[in-house]
């Protein structure tokens, strides 16, 4: 698949929906931004962490210098850690011209789920409004775990209706040595979000990255890659490809 | 009497003085039930305001002064307190309008403006144990005052007493919003550190406008 080449210095990314890290500490927002760049290697993220003077705190002109290097015109998610923190992005939001406004938003979602969901999906490309529902997504993940520990629960289980099952399927086993950690788990919705199709991985949606990542999928284990829409053959295939080559791991 | 710019600058040079001398109550409040930020916050914030009043264009009015405060402090208080109070003092600099002279309902519109502010930017309620238990009292009688045909000094001395009173009757509430909230039931028994730095700043208004018209 196509592999965006790093970036050395953050300024908005043609194309790409930027996203700032506002945390009261630098090093925090420095540290999501290094988190998520592992994924999202061109997106323009970046750290607005901490005050002018490196204390403790939040700045209003960090914030507002930050929007201004993320926002290449395609919109902003501004992600935040606690109370002040919001009310300083908001403040920020205030002093912008109108036409800018209009293209940030503050996401009400947790600082390190939520950003490295948001990254993931500004690199795949996506609008502001996805990056914000994938931000979004990131509420309560950790209780979410969703499939159970089989990470199973979406495969269609002995005796089901034949109704429940899927228009194109592929089982595959994951070879790569750490399975379905962070890296494959965002290649694998990068490439499912280039598929209009809705496309599953044991039954849960292959374009929510936490979603996937709460699988826990390891080496060795059996996955099933699934699209109930008849025109998902070939999304199906190619991430069923993608997880053979084992995400070019060894 | 209407208040102008002369009572606007003694107003900020006030409030720099008197929050420099409480420095370190605020910090001790604000540790006790907050993140202990507050009292060196607002110090550095109007401390950055004090050389840049001498920069002031001649013509300037009280409108102006509440403006710059409120950009300084949006820009160097690191805490809540920055965006919250520079929201407040942009809002009063909105209602302040172009006006060289403020009277009575003039000063009443300027604090109500700015309690709406920074009620829309923190979301706090009366009763939430925040900064606004100080502001509504003070608002409140601000009005009262100017509404019985007070003078513009006369309504500030009216919302300095009150917003002490509300100030005072922070102690006993369970905080609802900002750092203290993570508390709960253990912030009661202690005054909220922003609603004492609200009396204080109204209290500073009001001795400024004490001076000016005694002057």
């Amino acid at each position: 698949m196509r592999r965006p080449r790093p970036r050395g210095r953050e300024v908005g990314t043609p194309g790409k929906v930027g996203i700032v890290f506002v945390s009261h500490s630098a090093r925090i927002a420095e540290g999501l931004v290094d988190l998520a760049r592992q994924m999202a290697p061109s997106a323009a993220l970046v750290a607005a962490g901490g005050t002018d003077d490196g204390r403790i705190g939040t700045s209003f002109d960090l914030v507002s210098a930050g929007i201004g290097e993320a926002d290449a015109g395609e919109g902003v998610a501004v992600l935040c850690d606690l109370g002040s923190a919001i009310l300083t992005a908001e403040t920020a939001l205030d002093f912008l011209d109108d036409d800018v406004r209009t293209r940030v938003r503050i996401v009400d979602a947790p600082l390190v789920e939520g950003g490295v969901a948001a990254a993931v999906s500004a690199e795949a490309g996506d609008d502001l409004a996805q990056v914000v529902a994938a931000a979004e997504s990131a509420r309560g993940a950790a209780s979410t775990g969703a499939a159970g520990p089989d990470g199973g629960a979406g495969a269609p289980g002995p005796g089901e209706p034949a109704g429940a099952a899927s228009a194109h399927a592929r089982s595959i086993t994951l070879v790569n040595a750490d399975g379905l950690h962070a890296r494959p788990a965002a290649e694998l919705v990068k490439l499912a979000s280039t598929f209009p199709q809705r496309v599953t991985v044991n039954g849960t949606d292959a374009k929510s990255l936490l979603a996937i990542m709460s699988l826990g999928l390891t080496k060795g284990a059996t996955v099933e890659i699934a699209s109930d829409d008849p025109d998902g053959r070939a999304a199906v295939d190619a991430i069923a490809a993608l997880a053979e080559s084992g995400f070019g791991e060894a | 009497m209407g208040l102008d710019i002369t009572w606007a600058v003694d107003w900020v040079r006030l409030s720099a003085d008197v929050i420099a001398e409480h420095r370190i109550e605020l910090i001790t409040l604000d540790r006790e039930i907050g993140d202990g930020d507050h009292g060196e916050n607002m110090d550095r914030g109007f401390q950055a305001v004090l050389p840049k009043l001498d920069d002031l264009p001649a013509g300037s009015t009280p409108g102006d002064v509440l403006k710059l405060v409120a950009t300084t402090l949006i820009s160097t208080v690191g805490g809540a307190a920055g965006p919250l109070y520079g929201t407040a003092y942009l809002k009063g600099a909105v209602a302040a309008g172009s006006a060289a002279s403020l009277d009575g309902p003039a000063i009443a519109a300027v604090l109500a403006a700015a309690r709406d502010g920074i009620v829309l930017r923190g979301k706090a309620e009366s009763g939430d144990k925040t900064m606004i238990d100080a502001w509504t009292p003070a608002v409140d009688a601000a009005e009262a005052a100017a509404s019985n045909g007070s003078d513009a000094a006369a309504v500030l001395a009216a919302a300095s007493d009150a917003a002490w009173a509300g100030a005072e009757a922070t102690e006993p509430l369970v905080a609802r919003k900002g750092r203290a909230s993570y508390l709960g039931e253990r912030s009661a028994g202690h005054r909220d550190p922003g609603a004492q730095s609200t009396a204080l700043l109204l209290q500073a208004a009001s001795d400024a406008a004490s001076a000016s018209a005694g002057a």
